[in-house]
């Protein structure tokens, strides 16, 4: 009983751990790319550019602080041993698309922050957004699905 | 252009003399750590490395020749401002130069030096809150107010602004993830707090100065305050994400301790 509730803490541990860099990972490639490079958009663009600005400061400390714990994390999790890989992998798939999907559907439709492009016809940019934030989170819970069946398989050979 | 008098033998003067005070400290922390070495106690050798970079960004950050161009061209200033006022204090943080004269200091003095710490005073502007409205804080009064015009016309006021910059620099990385002791510390959630805060409050700072081309009325060209917003913006970024590192590792290294002995530690 003891060893079961162990691991559902560090596969807890692991696939948040994960989660906060997949997520700080996408937000980084969202801010740098569209924000900066391209200069599509900012985070929040319906009030004045220095409002929109002071937005996307704030998006940006957080993804570089969410990116840098969670690496640390990551790696106090491996000096204790306790990194659980299948729900690690899953935690960073689910954390690159979450944040891409809630962007996609929160941010952009239901919010209306900001839209990924002004003056076009925005459909194929909303698909192409959301889509690809669907397959991640497909991806990352067909793993989380995986992870689980193994360590509930490990228990049940240790039970018998 | 503006400035009344450019750049005289006097500053070059004061430039050599700031080399000499810095091979002097450099000096005395080489001593400490050779003496601490030698009487068979540890000290590491990256804190050393770490002194004597900080000291080299520092004396880089103070060259004559930059000095000289920081009057004409923003983008040598911002140059000098991410050496003096975040490079090298956190090089600087990093080497742990009080826990070095602790050891090494006869016990009355480190006695003594304990008791100015816990001195309310020292407490209250070691606060990380009170660290980072010196250190941004100051930065947005010098770029928002007319403060910036006035230091490229007063020699004093500009030798003023390095010596704040060094100083609240230090007192921000020793605030928040010094290696050296703090009395009374805040808790790490309140310091990553902090930490995002000027995070978040530097790189708008940065965007802000790049949109409105700020500082207003100075020589500089747009072109050029626009550029030295940019240096700012990402050389900024570098030098926090280091300082996030430096925070993050503490933490680190506290956590692997604390399993040797078995002890419970996690993140926040």
């Amino acid at each position: 009983m003891h060893r079961e509730k162990y691991v559902f803490v560090e596969s807890r541990r692991s696939f948040w751990t994960t989660f906060l860099i997949g997520a700080g990972f996408m937000a980084a490639v969202d801010e740098i790319i569209f924000h900066q490079l391209l200069a599509w958009h900012h985070f929040y663009d319906q009030a004045t550019p220095a409002i929109s600005l002071l937005s996307d400061g704030l998006l940006h400390a957080t993804e570089l602080l969410a990116l840098v714990a969670g690496f640390f994390m990551w790696a106090d999790l491996r000096q204790r041993h306790e990194l659980s890989a299948g729900y690690a992998r899953a935690g960073f798939f689910l954390g690159l698309g979450g944040f891409q999907l809630f962007d996609g559907i929160v941010d952009h439709k239901l919010l209306r922050l900001h839209q990924i492009r002004y003056g076009v016809d925005l459909l194929p940019y909303d698909l192409t957004w959301n889509l690809a934030g669907l397959v991640l989170i497909l991806i990352g819970t067909g793993l989380l699905y995986r992870a689980k069946k193994a360590i509930h398989s490990k228990s049940s050979d240790q039970n018998t | 252009m503006c400035m009344s008098e450019g750049h005289t033998p006097i500053d070059s003067l004061l430039s050599y003399l700031l080399w000499l005070i810095i091979s002097i400290v450099m000096l005395v922390y080489l001593t400490a750590a050779i003496r601490q070495i030698h009487s068979y106690r540890r000290w590491s050798r990256w804190r050393i490395f770490s002194f004597m970079c900080g000291c080299v960004l520092l004396a880089i950050g103070l060259t004559p020749k930059l000095m000289e161009l920081a009057h004409y061209d923003i983008r040598v200033h911002m140059a000098q401002h991410l050496l003096i006022g975040m490079f090298a204090p956190l090089a600087l943080v990093l080497a742990a130069p009080l826990s070095l004269a602790l050891h090494v200091l006869p016990t009355q003095a480190a006695r003594r030096i304990m008791q100015v710490l816990s001195n309310p005073i020292i407490r209250f502007i070691s606060h990380p809150m009170s660290a980072l409205l010196l250190n941004i804080g100051g930065m947005y009064v010098l770029y928002l107010t007319p403060l910036y015009k006035a230091s490229l016309t007063y020699p004093y006021l500009h030798h003023l602004l390095h010596l704040h910059f060094l100083l609240a620099g230090y007192l921000f990385c020793w605030a928040i993830a010094g290696p050296d002791l703090a009395p009374r510390r805040p808790g790490m959630r309140l310091r990553l707090a902090v930490l995002f805060l000027s995070m978040a409050t530097h790189a708008y700072l940065s965007k802000i100065m790049y949109a409105y081309h700020l500082p207003k009325n100075t020589p500089h060209t747009s072109g050029q305050i626009q550029e030295a917003a940019k240096l700012m913006y990402y050389g900024g970024d570098l030098a926090e994400v280091l300082l996030a590192v430096a925070f993050f590792a503490a933490w680190f290294r506290i956590s692997r301790v604390r399993i040797k002995t078995n002890k419970e530690v996690r993140l926040c």
